[in-house]
């Protein structure tokens, strides 16, 4: 690695790189299998987002009257039209999963604690305004995917009690989804969330520097590489990868457009955005109080406070923590993603609480008595690795993570692939 | 600044922005018609309305909302009332659930009979618990 030439940049570009990074870096920090490039990633999908999100608002008309009609157009009569809409989309759908993995490897690398759970925190701000951004953009092309999906989703919002119903119809600028949406959802997308995103990202860079860098285990003598060419060059290479992957999949596969948006006919089934599935699936087994309020608000609050849990054993940079941490991590998420798939399967079929019980109030047969069929075997799952196993508090904390993101994978998986018509099972 | 902060937000929640101004309150009645049009025990549906008109075996009208209420789907008319198409909630011909995972019943518009024509407050549905006689407007 050490014999690679400098790349020769313009002097001004060498500057920039070089404020951006160190001049110098832990060896160790350029390894690809380190950080999988992945916050990386997610820049250059932003900024991918931005140009062709700047073109194709030339063409895009935010009006009920006209947004479907100028998708067509763009599609079918505009150069190059139909591939930059694709590009937008995939590059899109990519970010959000790109991201989503960002913020896995920098909890099981364990980069948040200690004086990078700030930087934590802007990240988690950022995951949502990824998914915001792109439910934003869900609507624009105003089909019957678009605007199902996004009744759907605003509909969830009035289940929260007291302001839901002002919240949803802030969120619309109307009781429904109309004209008001769509210019609130463009004004969103297109104007303040990429605005906002530069801002964060400035923050969010710095304070990886600030840190300094990546987070490393700590050793002796720590061997000091040049960024460049070390690191710029394996930017570049993974950079000139995502970009013809993205090129090569927006030449060949479509962006989804579906009949213009009919406000009187609801297709069979109407799914929420595909990220949104686990919590629609939520929804569908848990009384909305629990599944919209209580669940959501317990898990956001978890990760908000993962880096200022009191751990005891913390190795900051070492994958899983411990050789402990790391069976605890595979073997919970494997059982939470089992066990999640299992009681859905159950609910739907067999534990009808709700016909059962139909004396009890709908919070206690449809609220706590399927919240406690999940939370009771997992919290005994997660007792049996520190009373049995000694797992110190750091490897619980992995474990409850473990449990948390798998149990959403498993209902996303389930409602994105195995409920049919009438949101039914397919089994 | 938090404190600025919390007050934009109830401004907002409040509905601090309006795009189209209403040139007056005044309720958006739809005429139906002569309630002598409409036989007992049947549904007509008023899509573009957003309602569905009911007229009782008593004689009694009803118009209950497209909308389900579970997460905002069109209904369609079915022999026993109305199925939703996203989720599979079932309600009966008073618009009560009759399948989950909907928890209230259809909503309301109020039904007003003026010299025997019917007229339908579209302005804004009402929600309800659950279906009480009361509800029915008679001719």
């Amino acid at each position: 690695m050490k014999d690679k030439k400098a790349i020769n940049f313009p002097k001004s570009i060498e500057n920039f790189l070089l404020h951006l990074h160190p001049i110098k870096i832990d060896a160790r920090a350029v390894k690809f299998t380190r950080t999988f490039g992945l916050g990386g990633i997610t820049a250059l999908l932003f900024i991918i987002l931005c140009v062709t999100g700047m073109v194709l608002r030339f063409s895009y008309v935010p009006s009920v009257a006209g947004a479907y009609d100028s998708i067509l157009a763009l599609e079918r009569e505009t150069i190059f039209g139909h591939f930059l809409r694709n590009l937008h989309h995939w590059s899109a759908k990519l970010m959000i999963i790109v991201s989503f993995l960002h913020m896995v490897r920098v909890i099981y690398s364990m980069a948040i604690f200690k004086k990078r759970a700030e930087n934590w925190i802007y990240g988690l701000v950022m995951m949502f305004f990824v998914v915001a951004a792109s439910f934003t953009g869900y609507l624009l092309p105003w089909d019957q995917l678009a605007f199902w999906a996004v009744t759907v989703v605003t509909q969830i919002i009035e289940y929260i009690p007291f302001i839901g119903v002002p919240l949803a119809d802030m969120v619309r600028g109307s009781s429904t989804v109309d004209e008001q949406t769509l210019l609130n959802f463009y004004t969103l997308h297109t104007g303040i969330l990429p605005l906002l995103f530069i801002v964060l990202m400035s923050m969010h860079f710095w304070l990886i520097r600030k840190a300094g860098g990546v987070a490393l285990p700590k050793i002796e003598k720590p061997e000091k590489v040049n960024v460049n060419p070390n690191l710029i060059w394996i930017e570049i290479m993974a950079a000139a990868i995502v970009i013809a992957a993205l090129f090569l999949t927006s030449a060949f596969y479509h962006a989804p457009l579906l009949e213009e948006a009919n406000p009187l006919v609801s297709p069979n089934p109407s799914k929420a955005p595909w990220y949104f599935l686990g919590a629609q699936e939520l929804l569908l087994h848990l009384h909305p109080v629990f599944g919209a309020v209580l669940v959501p608000l317990a898990v956001t609050a978890f990760f908000v406070y993962l880096p200022f849990f009191r751990v005891k054993n913390l190795n900051v940079g070492v994958w899983f923590n411990s050789p402990l941490g790391k069976q605890i991590t595979i073997q919970s998420s494997i059982v939470s993603f089992v066990f999640t798939f299992v009681l859905i399967y159950l609910l739907d079929h067999f534990l009808h609480f709700q016909l059962w019980f139909t004396s009890w109030p709908m919070w206690i047969s449809n609220g706590i008595l399927p919240f406690l069929a999940y939370m009771l075997p997992m919290g005994a799952y997660v007792y049996f690795w520190k009373a049995k196993k000694q797992a110190e508090n750091t490897e619980i904390l992995l474990a409850c993570t473990s449990i948390l993101l798998s149990s959403y994978l498993s209902m996303l998986f389930i409602s994105l692939l195995l409920r049919g018509e009438g949101m039914t099972l397919i089994f | 600044m938090a404190g600025i902060a919390a007050l934009e937000a109830i401004y907002l929640i409040k509905g601090g922005i309006n795009k189209s101004s209403v040139s007056s309150n005044e309720k958006e009645l739809f005429n139906a018609g002569s309630a002598e049009n409409f036989s007992n025990g049947k549904t007509y549906p008023y899509l573009s309305n957003q309602f569905f008109l009911r007229r009782f075996e008593d004689g009694g009208f009803l118009a209950m909302s497209i909308k389900c209420t579970h997460l905002g789907c069109v209904v369609n008319q079915d022999s026993k009332g109305f199925a939703c198409p996203c989720h599979a909630s079932k309600f009966n011909k008073y618009g009560e659930v009759m399948a989950a995972p909907a928890t209230r019943p259809l909503d309301l518009f109020p039904v007003i009979i003026e010299n025997g024509e019917v007229l339908i407050d579209t302005t804004k549905p009402f929600k309800r618990t659950s279906y009480l006689k009361s509800q029915l407007t008679y001719a």
